[in-house]
């Protein structure tokens, strides 16, 4: 045959396209799981009416799905493992309530999806079908067989539901728009979900709850879904905010969202929300101050992204690197900002205003092995140092460094050269010698031999010792 | 009558109506100067100052001087936020800000937002918005270089911006140069040494953060007091939230290395001199 092509299998490429279609399947129901390699499991449960019933729907689905080029087996039945074992059979339709058993008794035992060893146990025994299983005591069965196979038959017969795990959570809320004529403008996408938002914040309003995080769902007419996502600072459920919001999120998109031949689905959902009570205006107009700085927080945190707008997150640590952490405004772990925080304490030594990391190394010459140094090059510029405070010893955190070796013990020093610029400055490791009586002069020479790369093992002195500069301050 | 006593007394004239029509003017804060040299400059709550670093190399300090201002333009309102835009090139070249740093310096780090923007144009578009946001307490603006965005109009826009909202803002800069700009004040800010405690000197340690600062323009000026041109230097002391003025630098306690003249010791040009480390032995 010689037009026959042959491609080679590509289970990542399939997987892909299974996840492609399943997004797509989301404008069906919420709750969506992937069944195998070639299997999609949909729950709609309360949802068929919507689509005109269950037959109905089913037609839709299938023709949505031919519409864009894939063939597919629907079954609708009362449990997730009926369903299966009647598609993967290849029957397709509708069973009706309480009919499940009826429909899958003659279908072979491999179609309850148990073991190999006991497919070829049940048809050596002579029990080919699911209606042979069914008929059997199920106490020698279990003992023979193992409760797995219990559990399947009954799911399958109907006896036993089971909830499907939906590959992407359900969400708090949805609000949707479905347009027989797919909408392609930008000013219809924005108006659409303008009045989206206004459906949103009345039924989180009846809750009297808020969202954090809002994902509105672009369904295309040609099976293609895109998602954008947006987080609030803290619960909302204003929906001018919220337009507003979805505009800085459109406008910052670097591939603006491609509508095709148009959207026939957009949909509105809270992801994430919290109980929200409607805030009191304190006297002084505190409250409103403090919304604006949180819609401020999230309009930037749309714009420039979520990891560009940042707060201190402080940690009960003496190890200067860890002591504080920048994290997402938005990140629940940080105070309220209105939150009343005992005064500010100054730490007991003073900390540059900013840090390095990691700390630059600089070359650096102290008179004394264990003294502050000297002058120091930075960036090639030599600063000659005029004042020293120091060394604070800092130990690395032994029972959270993993590396064998470990970090070194850091002497700090707080320095300022000549023009009144401060430095923190560092020595790494500990200055070890070896027993011998020790003097400055003796290391200054010892310190140029080790540059050549001599000195070090002849005389059991460890190599010279390497210098970083970690802060600024001010 | 000479014409220069007549510019300056037009200069006078027109200083005492700008202060007048100075929006935020009602409402000032001052550095808290202490001594006869220094007193009080005021500066405008709600309007835009600018804070230059001499050289590239000096932006720790115009950065500390800058917080600073910003922490007595927000000396009596403690709980309000402040926001500061970094552009990312900031944080690589002088590392990213710390808050056990923030803290010595008297800010509380919870009370402080960050934003980083990647370019000029997302600092002052982020400046743009956050300037009309009255809940804050201070805005700090810092971005890189010399950016072509932020010309007269952009600093005008800001500056009546600010006065709308209320909202004081510092302009931080590592390029200094006299451009023209719609700010209420612009300082040049260069480290000096520091003035340490008695403990301190024994122990030769440094002290409390300083700064060499030059008033290089005060719009609305301070009455018949000249004070641009004003140069000080000044301490910052956290606890008290306040500058404080010493008077000559303590040069006296830097050895003088022998065999080298006492002049050139400063090594005052550029930032220290270029050479290499020289090797003994």
């Amino acid at each position: 045959m010689p037009d026959l092509a042959v491609i080679d299998h590509d289970p990542t490429a399939d997987a892909a396209f299974l996840e492609k279609i399943a997004d797509d399947c989301d404008r069906w129901t919420p709750l969506v799981a992937l069944d195998g390699a070639d299997g999609l499991v949909l729950d709609i449960t309360g949802c068929a009416h919507l689509f005109g019933g269950e037959p109905d729907m089913r037609a839709r689905l299938l023709a949505h799905l031919k519409a864009h080029d894939v063939g597919a087996i629907a079954v609708v039945a009362g449990t997730p493992d009926a369903a299966r074992a009647l598609a993967r059979a290849g029957a397709g339709g509708i069973v009706p309530p309480g009919g499940e058993a009826a429909a899958v008794a003659g279908l072979p035992v491999a179609r309850l999806d148990v073991d190999a060893e006991i497919v070829t146990g049940l048809s050596r025994a002579g029990l080919r079908t699911i209606g042979d299983l069914a008929a059997r005591p199920p106490t020698p069965l279990a003992a023979r067989f193992g409760m797995e196979l219990l559990t399947r038959l009954a799911r399958t017969l109907g006896r036993e539901d089971v909830r499907i795990v939906p590959r992407r959570p359900l969400p708090a809320a949805i609000a949707e728009r479905r347009f027989p004529e797919p909408i392609a403008r930008a000013e219809d996408i924005e108006a659409t979900l303008g009045l989206l938002a206004d459906d949103l914040a009345l039924m989180l309003e009846a809750r009297g709850a808020g969202g954090r995080a809002f994902e509105a769902s672009f369904f295309r007419a040609d099976g293609a879904v895109r998602r954008l996502t947006v987080e609030t600072a803290r619960p909302s459920r204003d929906s001018r905010a919220l337009r507003r919001l979805y505009r800085e999120r459109l406008d910052a998109l670097a591939d603006p969202v491609d509508p095709g031949f148009g959207f026939d689905l957009v949909r509105l959902a809270v992801l994430r929300a919290e109980p929200l009570t409607p805030a009191q205006v304190s006297l002084d107009g505190r409250a409103v101050e403090e919304e604006e700085v949180a819609a401020l927080i999230d309009r930037l945190a749309v714009r420039l992204g979520r990891a560009r707008v940042l707060r201190f997150l402080e940690r009960d640590t003496h190890d200067p690197e860890r002591a504080s952490v920048l994290v997402p405004a938005a990140d629940p772990r940080v105070p309220r900002l209105a939150s009343p925080h005992p005064p500010a304490r100054a730490p007991a030594l003073a900390r540059p205003l900013t840090l390095f990391e990691p700390p630059q190394p600089v070359e650096a010459l102290a008179e004394v092995p264990d003294g502050p140094p000297l002058r120091f090059r930075w960036r090639r510029v030599v600063h000659e140092v005029a004042r020293a405070e120091g060394p604070e010893r800092i130990a690395p955190e032994w029972w959270r460094d993993a590396r064998p070796d470990g970090t070194p013990t850091r002497d700090y020093y707080r320095v300022e050269n000549r023009e009144g610029r401060r430095f923190w400055l560092f020595r790494a490791g500990l200055y070890e010698r070896a027993g011998e009586g020790w003097h400055a002069g003796g290391w200054r020479e010892r310190a140029g031999q080790a540059s050549v790369g001599q000195a070090s093992v002849a005389t059991g002195w460890t190599e010279a010792p390497r210098w970083f500069l970690h802060g600024l301050f001010p | 009558m000479d014409t220069v006593s007549d510019i300056a007394a037009l200069r006078r004239m027109l200083a005492g109506l700008e202060a007048e029509r100075l929006p935020g003017a009602v409402s000032g804060f001052t550095l808290d100067m202490e001594g006869e040299a220094a007193p009080g400059v005021t500066l405008a709550h709600g309007a835009l100052h600018e804070v230059q670093a001499v050289r590239a190399a000096d932006l720790p300090a115009a950065t500390g001087f800058a917080l600073a201002l910003a922490l007595r333009a927000a000396a009596g309102e403690r709980a309000r936020p402040i926001l500061w835009i970094r552009q990312d090139l900031a944080d690589a070249e002088l590392g990213r800000l710390d808050a056990p740093g923030l803290a010595s310096l008297g800010l509380d780090p919870a009370r402080l937002i960050l934003v980083r923007a990647p370019d000029a144009g997302a600092v002052l578009r982020a400046a743009g918005d956050a300037v009309r946001c009255p809940g804050l307490g201070g805005l700090v603006i810092e971005p890189w270089g010399e950016p072509k965005a932020l010309d007269l109009t952009a600093t005008r826009r800001l500056s009546l911006r600010a006065a709308s909202s209320g909202v004081t803002c510092f302009l931080l800069h590592a390029v200094a140069r006299a451009s023209p700009g719609a700010v209420a004040t612009r300082w040049q800010v260069a480290p000096a040494a520091s003035a340490p405690s008695a403990l301190e000197q024994a122990a030769g340690a440094p002290g409390h953060p300083a700064f060499a600062v030059t008033l290089l323009r005060h719009r609305g000026g301070e009455g018949a007091r000249p004070v641009e041109g004003g140069t000080w230097n000044l301490e910052w002391d956290h606890e008290t939230c306040s500058f404080r003025d010493i008077a000559t630098l303590p040069r006296a306690v830097v050895p003088v290395p022998a065999g080298r003249p006492a002049g050139t010791a400063a090594a005052g040009e550029g930032g220290g001199e270029v050479a290499a480390l020289r090797r003994a032995g």
